[in-house]
């Protein structure tokens, strides 16, 4: 019998027991009837060819393993970097399950978020109860001090009015008048959960700064010195943003960061459940109004709310995820101005040793070609570090990307010699990407958790710096921003590098002449 | 510090009642149908089910699509399962159950990848039914060994009024009879996952057994076969169930649906026995073959050694004597595996009190497992359960056993802090908010990445993680910091 009690055989392993193995192949060839093993060797090897790679973009309906979600898991992150918020989804409740387990399963947290549960008699009168009824059990439930409310795609079809069901609720007695609940519409057939992010920050600034859904008198802005910043959807934002504050603090600069989810994604272990921790404060919304300028860290995570922004007066420094070296001078440089204040020594001191660090290593990573996706600004901010270390990014893609990122990240490409190589593919997928690695391979891959399927197919080794991180832990902890991110993206590369080096190399008697211990 | 039967029921209905006080009066009403304490010699659990959740409560229950894509229809290794609306649900479901399966990803084998019709405004606006055409053009050209195509509804589907059966129909018939199967399980149908189920098995009865499409693959049967229903390998599952069946000299035709093929579930009309493990999701399509087909079905939990047992011993005695003899050999050669799992493990789980929070089967099922180590279950209830599961649930439950049916985050978390459990075995959604409290825990939908846990050789994996969780040096770090402990 395959097991051993003694030292339990696990999954990886039972299943090579020779018992197992007979087991699968008596099923496979008394029941499965499968195509003939050389049938699947010769589509297996016409997949890899130029000509499936044609037919393959030829694709205008199917989508195949894209690297995007939808608008609502935006909204629920936007939700989550408030104080006291409870994130209230309205329409199905399966899709609030799914929410809260994706992060879950990336940040190995939890993740409190309700929903409306709307079901049949809802898609025929509306959802209109389920407001009223949900928003009076989160209330007593959950005791926020604010609900965001946004929408599935359910709701969005049948076209429920949130404005007017959150007032009806309040009249109802749900909520005290004075409540407040910020709401955006999030329909998950436009856009990507960048979007969902960009409608519910909108949701929640129009709230506090309109007069509360013309519930309240505007804010009229008084304008100081402070400074605010907008991360946009993060998938490392538990590092970044401690990275992000000790930065503005090293200049001493009065900051508001709006959204910061930061805290309630990184709560300890000591025998209690925050279901609340940290989060930018209702007051800190209404100040944030009257800043200097604000800082919009990913473009297209926030094109509506800088806009918004904007309009109120306030100086909008929009930024693509600059990372890296100059990425990250323009992020301090940009503070340094808006704050009047000199570059701190600390952070001179770190730029120099980020520098330090690639230069002890460029020779590893010169000349690799990259093929990398995630979202828009990300990548950006990504193919621009690799294009500072010699490296060479070959394919570039975001499923959720459009043609004005397209422009932006050909203008990116275009400006380095080490960018020339690079194509850009807007609106595409992970199976398109298993095509381009087959037919133009390159070195190596950044990508998401679902790369792995592209890293065993191709055998092209992946780095994983892009939401969701599933199969890896506490990658989120750790900043990509800054210089010190830098550093920990630069690390991430040549950790890559070596272990594939190794990986090569490590057939003793064969293969291990270049099984270095010394690089 | 043990409580007697009643001392414990006058306990569990103390807290209750303390839990119902947080809600709105008419909510409370409505929740308190769904907890309570079960009571020895009554028919089922005392609690209402299958039925619609409250808004805003925080309930851990998925959708229709939940059960019919992720749950019924997505190991089915052969074919491409199209989520079909918004690219979410899709997203957040894919590749997460852990169907183990063994095939070409991609190739011929399709589990693992996420395909959408990824609905855009216009699709929404004027209907999506031709862009669903031309899906299933695109599936073809490109992925030419797939076995068949089934359509996975999201909650737009239902609400535009597409006619994916119209669509469906004309492409099978374009392309040769394939099997093209339309399911219908819009997220907002029903109460939970449960109904997606219901759907999705009608939908295998509809347009597998009963469709057009081309059914060429067959065998001589004999009198030994079975097909495993309601089993998706997770971890490898229904592998370690198939192994026992064929040791007792069962032939296994088919397994629904972890790690199953087309041809598999054509063929299944073909068995002499279903032997059914979970039966929230699959009874539908059994008691279908039963009478259409004269297909007997039986229950049975391989949850542990005593339920095995009992189970082998349950199943052999649909056949013959051979098969009879084959299980009780079956069993006395598992024994001195199973005598040394539960000596290594017994003496540091004996005593330690369980609470469950699952869906489907396990509610009930992993209940013998643990008490085969010694451990109590002390509180169990179901995501998306019926009647007929609480029923089933009476047989293996103790006197004054807590009961929450379709628990809310709420309700979880306070009955967790009163009865403080040494383990709690439930979702991703749960498990860090208790691990926050200093509670062991193990996730049992996908047996937290590891497994199997069914047979005998998921006995010996199940047993070592239970451990593992309780007996972790962890716990007693997170509440004791010095400087706390000093006054």
């Amino acid at each position: 019998m395959p097991q051993n009690p003694d030292k339990v055989i696990d999954h990886e392993m039972l299943f090579r027991e020779p018992e197992y193995q007979k087991l699968f192949a008596d099923k496979k060839a008394g029941f499965e009837f499968n195509h003939a093993d050389v049938r699947i060797d010769e589509i297996r090897n016409w997949t890899k060819t130029p000509e499936y790679k044609d037919l393959n973009f030829a694709r205008e309906a199917l989508t195949i393993n894209p690297a995007k979600a939808c608008q609502p898991l935006g909204a629920v992150y936007v939700a989550n970097g408030f104080a006291r918020t409870m994130s209230f989804v309205h329409g199905s409740q399966g899709c609030v399950a799914y929410y809260r387990s994706h992060f879950s399963r990336h940040f190995k947290e939890p993740t409190s978020c309700v929903s409306s549960s709307m079901t049949e008699d809802a898609a025929v009168f509306g959802g209109m109860n389920n407001m009223v009824d949900g928003l009076a059990n989160t209330y007593n439930l959950y005791k926020p001090d604010m609900i965001a409310v946004s929408t599935t795609c359910m709701a969005e079809v049948i076209g429920d009015d949130l404005d007017a069901f959150i007032k009806n609720s309040k009249q109802k007695g749900s909520l005290p008048a004075d409540f407040d609940v910020p709401f955006a519409h999030t329909p998950a057939f436009v856009g990507s959960h960048v979007t969902g992010y960009d409608n519910a920050l909108l949701g929640v600034l129009r709230h506090f700064w309109d007069g509360k859904a013309g519930t309240a008198p505007a804010l009229e802005r008084k304008p100081d010195d402070s400074i605010n910043f907008i991360g946009g959807f993060d998938g490392f934002v538990v590092g970044n943003m401690k990275e992000i504050r000790r930065i503005f603090d090293l200049f001493g600069a009065d900051v508001t960061i709006l959204c910061d989810p930061s805290a309630v994604w990184n709560t300890p272990t000591d025998g209690e459940f925050r279901m609340y921790d940290g989060g930018t404060t209702k007051a800190e919304v209404e100040r944030a109004l009257n800043a200097r300028a604000t800082i919009v860290f990913q473009q297209f995570c926030c094109e509506k709310t800088a806009q918004f922004i904007a309009g109120k007066g306030q100086e909008v420094v929009v930024l693509n995820a600059p990372v890296g070296v100059t990425g990250t001078d323009e992020l301090i440089m940009a503070i340094s101005r808006l704050t009047g204040k000199p570059v701190p020594e600390q952070l001179q001191r770190e730029r120099g040793q980020l520098v330090d660090a690639m230069a002890d290593s460029q020779a590893h990573l010169h000349g690799k070609k990259y093929a990398l996706y995630g979202d828009p600004d990300q990548v950006i901010g990504y193919t621009r570090f690799l294009l500072e270390l010699g490296a060479e990014p070959t394919h570039v893609l975001a499923t959720n990307g459009n043609e004005d990122w397209a422009e932006k990240m050909r203008e990116v490409l275009s400006a380095s010699p080490f960018g020339a190589s690079g194509k850009v593919y807007p609106k595409r997928d992970l199976w398109h990407l298993r095509s381009l690695l087959f037919t133009e391979p390159v070195d190596f891959l950044i990508g998401n958790t679902y790369a792995k399927y592209l890293e065993r197919d191709t055998g092209t080794p992946l780095i994983r710096l892009v939401f969701p991180i599933f199969d890896r832990h506490h990658y989120h902890r750790f900043p990509t921003w800054g210089y010190e991110g830098g550093l920990r993206l630069l690390t991430m590369f040549l950790d890559e590098f070596f272990e594939t080096l190794d990986a090569n190399t490590v057939v003793a008697g064969k293969t291990d002449y270049s099984y270095d211990v010394i690089r | 510090m043990s409580m007697t039967v009643e001392e414990r029921k006058a306990a569990n209905k103390a807290l209750i009642d303390e839990v119902l006080k947080a809600y709105p009066d008419k909510m409370a009403k409505r929740r308190a149908k769904h907890l309570g304490a079960f009571e020895e010699g009554r028919p089922d659990c005392g609690v209402k089910s299958n039925i619609k959740s409250l808004p805003g409560v925080m309930t851990i229950r998925g959708c229709a699509y939940a059960g019919s894509k992720g749950v019924v229809w997505g190991p089915i290794k052969d074919m491409i399962h199209v989520s079909h609306g918004p690219v979410g649900c899709g997203q957040y479901s894919w590749a997460a159950r852990r169907n183990y399966y063994i095939g070409v990803t991609g190739i011929d084998t399709f589990v693992t990848m996420q395909f959408t019709s990824d609905f855009q405004e216009k699709d929404i606006v004027f209907g999506g039914d031709k862009k669903l055409d031309k899906v299933i053009d695109e599936i073809q050209a490109l992925f030419p060994l797939n076995k068949g195509i089934s359509i996975q509804s999201e909650c737009p589907i239902g609400l535009i009024g597409d006619d994916i059966e119209a669509v469906s129909k004309k492409k099978s018939a374009q392309y040769d009879n394939h099997t093209i199967v339309p399911v219908r399980c819009e997220g907002f149908r029903g109460v939970s996952q449960s109904l997606g189920h219901h759907i999705a098995n009608d939908a295998i009865r509809d347009w597998v057994f009963e469709g057009k499409t081309k059914k060429e693959h067959t065998f001589e049967p004999t009198p030994y076969d079975v097909a495993i229903i309601g089993d998706y390998n997770i971890g490898g599952d229904a592998w370690s169930s198939r192994i026992l069946l064929e040791e007792i000299g069962l032939r296994v035709i088919a397994q629904w649906s972890g790690d199953g093929t087309i041809a598999e579930l054509e063929n299944t009309p073909k068995a002499r026995l279903n032997v059914l493990h979970c039966y929230r999701s699959m009874n539908y399509i059994s008691r279908h073959m039963e009478e259409k087909y004269g297909i007997p079905w039986c229950e049975y939990n391989f949850f542990g050694p005593t339920q095995i047992e009992k189970s082998l011993r349950e199943i052999a005695s649909h056949f013959d004597d051979t098969i009879k003899a084959n299980a009780e050999a079956v069993i006395a050669r598992y024994r001195p595996m199973v005598d040394a799992v539960i000596a290594r493990y017994k003496p540091r789980l004996e005593g330690k009190k369980v609470m469950l929070y699952v869906g489907g089967l396990r509610p009930r099922h992993v209940i013998g497992a643990y008490e085969d180590l010694g451990m109590e279950v002390v509180g169990t209830g179901y995501e998306f359960g019926h009647n007929d599961d609480y029923q089933r649930t009476t047989h293996y439950i103790k006197d004054s056993t807590l009961i929450y049916d379709d628990v809310t985050g709420y309700e979880f978390e306070k009955f967790v802090e009163k009865i403080q459990p040494d383990l709690i075995g439930s979702g991703i959604k749960e498990k860090y908010v208790f691990q926050k409290m200093g509670v062991p825990f193990r996730q049992m939908h996908s047996w937290d990445y590891s497994g199997p846990y069914h047979g005998y050789d998921g006995f010996a994996i199940f047993a070592r993680d239970m451990d593992m969780a309780i007996s972790s040096p962890i716990w007693g770090l997170a509440k004791s910091a010095p400087w706390k402990n000093a006054a």
